[in-house]
């Protein structure tokens, strides 16, 4: 579904992303995971064409990404952030609608849209009308991921959607989503730092160091195989973070 | 806002409409004489031909002059000492002034009989101390504080020729404005003054003149001159003028000036009482109400306000887009803008005279250009202030850059442009008092008559509504902000 051929990226003279190859399949989930700073932001903004990358290639689709085609490709992916950058101007609803308004979609198929996806995200339909300084961050993040599927894209990319919630928030907010990839069966990218919580979310784990991939696989393959040292230093100190939680049985 | 609107583009039309109309256009120099000639030229015109405006207080010798070439103005007072040595820059009276002047296609009347030469002057009490009566005299006292008017510190015919002639030792030589001279001469903070013979403070502050006794200053006889080609557009006009000549003693014209600057009485009064007594035409004397000044100041201020900021707000919103969307480009337009900012006002309007002449082109020019910079800014900083996820945001739901502007960006840096152009609005308000010094009008005439007459009233007359417009200006834009700016913006306050 999405394959990246030898990208490289640098900001300023230090290397984001170096040589990297790796393709994420269709309708599976798929976690980018690696401490701060290894590149797995920087893969995400490149395959959303916010950053352009030094040199190699991104398809979606074995259409390879360019100036040309990129705001139709950037329609048929949606994209969920850590603080959600929700338009403070526009309320939930606006900001769910904005882009369906701006191609042109009729009011009730519009509506309908909105109202489905309020039922799949639980988000409470009253709450529609407020801007978003009068949401709870949870709330915010469910505008954010409705405004992401709003053009029911057939790819989902999600940069640390949960990392700046109240553990309760969050705990609640990993369940739901978890739901929707499963009922939505979309190609999902996410991002995290939190080993559990890619164990939680994904079919398929990428870790990443430094600009390079680790290694890649199933979160069993992580724990049982490690291929390098860095793999099992990177298990047993996100282990010890979350002895207690008893994440030992994966 | 909308009825803001209509009354502005009422403004703009009804001005045009104004301008299209021909009329005789009279200037007069920044002292009560010439705007009692000129109110004279005014009265004595209007009797057979209507469209006749006087454009009070100008400027100086070179700002009128240089008007009645350009044909901004079509007549106006001058004085023939000025004349020669000033804008013709000759030695002496060639005897043929009018012939001089044929080349510039510029006419002249008969002299209207006084001889309003300069003078130097002195308290009576400090003369007599100092033993001070001719001005060969001052050349032993080097301590002596002068305080001489702007324009004659420059002139040819003024204090540089003065000292040259005289070899005057004086070294603290302030220039200030002729009326605020005369007030620091009462108050003992300067020794000598220039003044004109017709003054009518001479006898007020009862000030001994000094005599002339090396010849130094020339004769400054009072005459119209005018414009060849006034004679195509109202053939009667050196006839009406004529009727002048040799009316005015310096008697005559002192009391006039006395009339004006220690009764209070108005320029057009006192004109429209000398034509009917001397020159037995009849005249309509407009009866001047403060309010209807009021109404004159009023209505000009707004133009030149309106004017200048509509047409800042839709240069500089653009030019502030630019600026965010390209970094280099903005550096050079916000430097640029920046620079403008530093000219003193003063300044800006004078530079915009030889280009768009007097009035209120380049009043409304310079209130422009001095509008630019708070918007250009303000629009560059609220648009490079969004929040780099809401920028991303928007770029990744595949909104083309135009929408995005559209839709986010500007909305969001809605604020902050407001703010921006409220900022312009307020200093406009203030620095559009200043146009009355190249003939725009507005509340600043009152506040530049006021101060010529020194007469308080008259000040305020021009200062509060000033204060009072910039304060309801503020509050308007205060108020526009719960139209301009999203809910959701000032929810977030």
């Amino acid at each position: 579904m999405i394959r990246l051929e030898h990208i490289s990226k640098s900001f300023d003279s230090s290397l984001a992303v170096q040589d990297l190859n790796l393709s994420i399949d269709a309708a599976k989930t798929t976690v980018l995971i690696g401490p701060s700073g290894c590149g797995k932001s920087t893969l995400i903004r490149l395959i959303v064409g916010l950053i352009s990358s030094d040199s190699g290639h991104i398809f979606i689709e074995d259409q390879e990404l360019s100036s040309e085609n990129l705001l139709e490709r950037r329609r048929k992916m949606g994209y969920v952030i850590q603080e959600g950058g929700l338009f403070p101007h526009l309320t939930a609803r606006q900001n769910i609608t904005l882009m369906a308004h701006y191609l042109k979609w009729d009011r009730s198929r519009i509506e309908l849209r909105t109202a489905e996806l309020a039922v799949l995200t639980k988000f409470p339909p009253d709450a529609l009308e407020r801007f978003p300084v009068q949401l709870s961050g949870g709330q915010q993040q469910r505008v954010s991921l409705m405004r992401a599927l709003m053009l029911d894209p057939q790819i989902l990319l999600l940069d640390e959607p949960l990392g700046a919630l109240d553990p309760m928030i969050r705990y609640e907010l990993q369940k739901d989503l978890k739901q929707i990839f499963i009922s939505l069966q979309k190609t999902v990218l996410m991002v995290t730092h939190d080993l559990a919580e890619a164990a939680y979310f994904a079919d398929h784990i990428v870790l990443m160091n430094e600009g390079s991939l680790v290694q890649q696989g199933r979160i069993s393959d992580l724990y049982q195989k490690p291929e390098t040292k860095f793999v099992t230093g990177f298990i047993q100190a996100q282990r010890s973070i979350h002895d207690t939680g008893g994440s030992d049985s994966g | 806002m909308n009825n803001l609107f209509k009354i502005l583009a009422f403004l703009f039309i009804s001005t045009i409409a104004a301008y299209a109309q021909p009329e005789i256009k009279i200037g007069s120099k920044k002292f009560t004489e010439s705007v009692i000639l000129g109110e004279l030229a005014r009265g004595i015109i209007q009797t057979q031909h209507p469209q006749v405006i006087h454009l009070r207080e100008l400027g100086g010798t070179r700002v009128l002059w240089n008007a009645l070439l350009r044909g901004e103005i079509d007549i106006y007072p001058e004085y023939t000492g000025t004349l020669i040595q000033e804008i013709l820059a000759l030695e002496a009276d060639p005897g043929n002034l009018p012939e001089f002047l044929q080349e510039y296609g510029v006419e002249m009347t008969q002299p209207l009989g006084f001889n309003n030469t300069y003078a130097i002057g002195v308290l009576p009490d400090l003369a007599a101390q100092r033993s001070l009566e001719k001005i060969s005299d001052l050349r032993n006292h080097p301590d002596l504080r002068f305080g001489f008017t702007n324009e004659f510190m420059d002139r040819q015919d003024g204090w540089p020729g003065l000292q040259k002639r005289y070899q005057l030792p004086q070294q603290e030589v302030r220039g200030l404005d002729h009326d605020l001279a005369y007030r620091g001469i009462a108050s003992k903070a300067i020794d000598i003054i220039d003044l004109y013979t017709t003054d009518a403070e001479i006898e007020y502050y009862q000030l001994e003149i000094l005599q002339d006794d090396w010849n130094y200053f020339p004769e400054y006889k009072a005459v119209y001159m005018y414009r060849t080609d006034l004679k195509t557009k109202f053939p009667r006009t050196p006839d009406l003028l004529a009727l002048l000549e040799g009316k005015m003693t310096e008697k005559i014209i002192r009391n006039l000036n006395k009339q004006v600057k220690l009764e209070g009485q108005s320029e057009s009064q006192v004109a429209a009482q000398f034509i009917s007594d001397h020159l037995n035409l009849d005249i309509e004397s407009l009866p001047e109400t403060m309010w209807s000044r009021l109404w004159k100041n009023s209505v000009d201020h707004l133009i030149l306000v309106g004017i200048s900021l509509l047409a800042a707000i839709l240069i500089s919103i653009p030019l502030g887009i630019l600026a965010f969307q390209n970094q280099r480009t903005g550096q050079f337009i916000l430097a640029v803008v920046g620079i403008i900012q530093t000219i003193p006002s003063l300044a800006l309007l004078v530079f915009m005279i030889p280009f768009l002449g007097i009035g209120m082109k380049p009043a409304i020019m310079a209130l422009f250009l001095y509008s630019l910079l708070p918007i250009v800014r303000n629009t560059h900083n609220g648009l490079a202030g969004i929040r780099q996820p809401v920028r991303e945001s928007a770029e990744a739901l595949g909104l083309p850059k135009r929408a995005r502007l559209w839709l986010i960006e500007l909305p969001l840096a809605s604020r902050s442009i407001l703010a921006g152009i409220k900022t312009s609005a307020v200093i406009n308000v203030g620095t559009a008092t200043l146009g009355a010094l190249i003939g725009a009008g507005g509340y600043g005439q009152p506040i530049l008559t006021g101060i010529r007459l020194d007469n308080i009233g008259l000040i305020l007359e021009g200062a509060i509504p000033a204060a009072v417009l910039a304060v309801l200006v503020q509050w308007l834009f205060d108020l526009s902000e719960l139209i301009w700016v999203p809910r959701g913006l000032r929810l977030s306050r």
